[in-house]
């Protein structure tokens, strides 16, 4: 667990940027895994806003987890253009292999399983990511092998 | 030496291009890393001395894959490609700013004149007159304007705003510098959605090119990643977003074109609407408005996407039929199988069926069908598809994604849900279809703003309700 003091720094050179306390809460879940109580804290701190603001904030949005992902973090892509190529199927088959739903992390932090609305690939679908790379009309063994 | 432009571009680089570029120059070649030219279906896309090649899988089996010139491959000169010209072609940091410099010195005024002649439209969903926007924002006086760039691509279908961002940012940020300049805005922010990271860093890299040629002394660009709501593609939800608050939609008026981020006047355009913009000013408002037809001018990336065999981006005039763009350039369903749904303009666009195909695709004649253009996405079903499904699809998306500050949306969302999913238990008494019709109405009618009112539109459309 980072130290305070090391958080405040991390988030120091948000301060005068646009959008500041969404780019710091990214900051902490890019470098912490995830938003934890004692960032709340901080964060209301630095920026001056109210413990409930910065969850408000958090809440809002999906990058800002508050739960920390599996080490095979897996994304299969649920919207229009992947399901006409058999997304349901893909993420039934893969959800069924890991015992893990849409959301959910397994118990040893192996895997977590999560959605995604598109990323952008739209013509080459279904799309998936395991942790930052991409895959491209992904089959179930893609993604777990 | 040889000279190989290998794209480097998120699915060409899913596909194996960095490998690729790397053989190419262990063989001797010059490797230039382009942007695509969104001919999906051919990545990744080489180009050796103006020879293409395409999908190439593995430098040794090249020769099965020849397309000939670039110059002739009918898939791109049967475009008319105004934004995307240099987008394949050039390196994206290789920048002339000769022609841009001469544009900035016009006078504000004739600007503007030149955009209203154009008749351009807004390319992100609304198709609202870009002129009434850019005269708003240099009439009305405040210490500060802000041109808003809305990169949250978040329709399913499309990626204009990645391959542009990817392969020529410079054509951004002359729209940005034009916009700024004709509306007396000197701070840019282009609001980029966390999904694109190969975007993000292609623009920031051009962001600092631009500084180092000058371009940025008297006007300033950030780069705002977003973080995961499809809402923010919604202007108002984009501006408080950009305020680091909730993306919770404001009500209008005031426009932002009034008073937007943080007050001030803020001309909020989609990528695409300001990549249009060097294109008009080059060859003049009057020539853009020849192109397209009827109120619908100039040219628009349609995105073919899904079970499409020849998927990618086709840069049309607006007029195209639904069934040219699908049968002649996607060649059909890449399954084989007959189509059974197209649904054009991302998740709050209609599902449009065969007898629906042959409708050309303006404002205007996809909005006799209820439906609309949006940001030209296009996403092709074959008949395994079932539309009951894709209507609770379209409810369960809303309710995924509602910020929640109005009722119809938030709770109509849910409750239609609900409904969609009784009419495939059949254990009702009231006739589900009916409620869903009325769920509609109220959602169409009394959302604040178009994710609760066009939520409708595909729901009504997948079920038949009229």
């Amino acid at each position: 667990m980072p130290s305070s003091e090391s958080i405040r720094e991390l988030i120091a050179s948000c301060v005068r940027q646009t959008g500041a306390p969404i780019s710091a809460l990214r900051k902490i879940v890019e470098t912490h895994g995830c938003i934890e109580d004692e960032h709340i804290h901080i964060v209301s701190d630095v920026f001056n806003l109210s413990r409930a603001d910065v969850r408000g904030i958090v809440s809002f949005y999906a990058d800002l987890r508050t739960t920390p992902r599996g080490r095979m973090h897996i994304r299969i892509c649920q919207a229009e253009a992947c399901q006409s190529l058999g997304a349901r199927a893909l993420t039934k088959e893969v959800s069924r292999s890991l015992g893990l739903q849409i959301g959910e992390t397994g118990e040893n932090h192996e895997f977590s399983l999560e959605g995604v609305y598109c990323l952008g690939l739209c013509a080459s679908g279904p799309n998936a990511m395991v942790n930052d790379r991409i895959i491209v009309r992904a089959t179930r063994d893609d993604l777990l092998t | 030496m040889s000279r190989a432009l290998v794209p480097h571009e998120t699915l060409a680089n899913a596909l194996g291009a960095d490998d690729l570029a790397r053989g190419l120059q262990a063989s001797g070649y010059e490797i230039v890393r382009t942007g695509s030219f969104g001919l999906a279906w051919l990545e990744p896309l080489v180009v050796i001395d103006s020879e293409a090649y395409g999908p190439v899988r593995n430098l040794d089996t090249l020769d099965d894959v020849t397309l000939g010139s670039i110059e002739s491959l009918p898939a791109i000169t049967g475009q008319q490609r105004i934004i995307f010209d240099r987008c394949g072609r050039i390196d994206p940091f290789d920048y002339d700013p000769a022609w841009l410099l001469g544009q900035l010195t016009r006078d504000p005024r004739e600007t503007i004149a030149e955009i209203k002649a154009s008749g351009l439209r807004g390319r992100g969903g609304a198709g609202f007159p870009a002129h009434i926007k850019w005269q708003t924002v240099f009439d009305t006086l405040a210490p500060q304007k802000y041109i808003v760039v809305n990169a949250d691509e978040g329709d399913s279908g499309t990626f204009a705003d990645r391959l542009i961002m990817e392969g020529d940012p410079f054509r951004l940020i002359e729209g940005m510098m034009l916009a700024g300049h004709a509306t007396g805005a000197d701070k840019g922010i282009v609001y980029l959605r966390s999904e694109y990271p190969l975007a993000a860093e292609i623009f920031a890299r051009a962001i600092d090119k631009a500084k180092a040629l000058g371009l940025l002394d008297t006007f300033d660009i950030d780069l705002f990643i977003g973080a995961g709501a499809y809402i923010c593609g919604e202007e108002t939800s984009l501006l408080e977003s950009l305020e680091g608050k909730r993306g919770e939609v404001r009500t209008k008026p005031p426009l932002p074109a009034v008073a937007g981020l943080f007050g001030q006047p803020t001309l909020v355009h989609n990528v695409i609407t300001l990549c249009s913009v060097p294109g008009i000013l080059d060859m003049g408002g009057a020539a853009y408005a020849e192109i397209g037809v009827g109120a619908s001018t100039g040219t628009i990336p349609f995105q073919l996407a899904g079970n499409v065999k020849r998927g990618g981006l086709y840069e049309m005039p607006f007029g195209v039929t639904l069934r040219e763009l699908i049968e002649d350039w996607g060649a059909g369903t890449l399954s084989g199988r007959p189509l059974g749904a197209a649904q054009v303009g991302g998740p709050l666009g209609a599902y449009l069926f065969e007898s629906d195909l042959d409708t050309p695709l303006t404002y205007e004649d996809t909005a006799k069908l209820g439906a609309g253009i949006g940001h030209g996405g296009v996403v092709v079903f074959d008949d395994s598809v079932d539309m009951t499904e894709q209507a609770h699809y379209a409810f369960a998306f809303c309710a995924h994604e509602s910020c929640g500050k109005c009722t119809p949306c938030r709770v109509g969302a849910v409750r239609g849900k609900e409904a969609v999913a009784r009419l495939v238990t059949g254990e009702y008494t009231h006739d589900q279809l009916e409620v869903i019709a009325d769920l509609c109405d109220v959602m169409e009618q009394a959302s604040l703003c178009q994710m609760g009112g066009m939520t409708p539109i595909p729901v009504r459309s997948a079920l038949g309700i009229k």
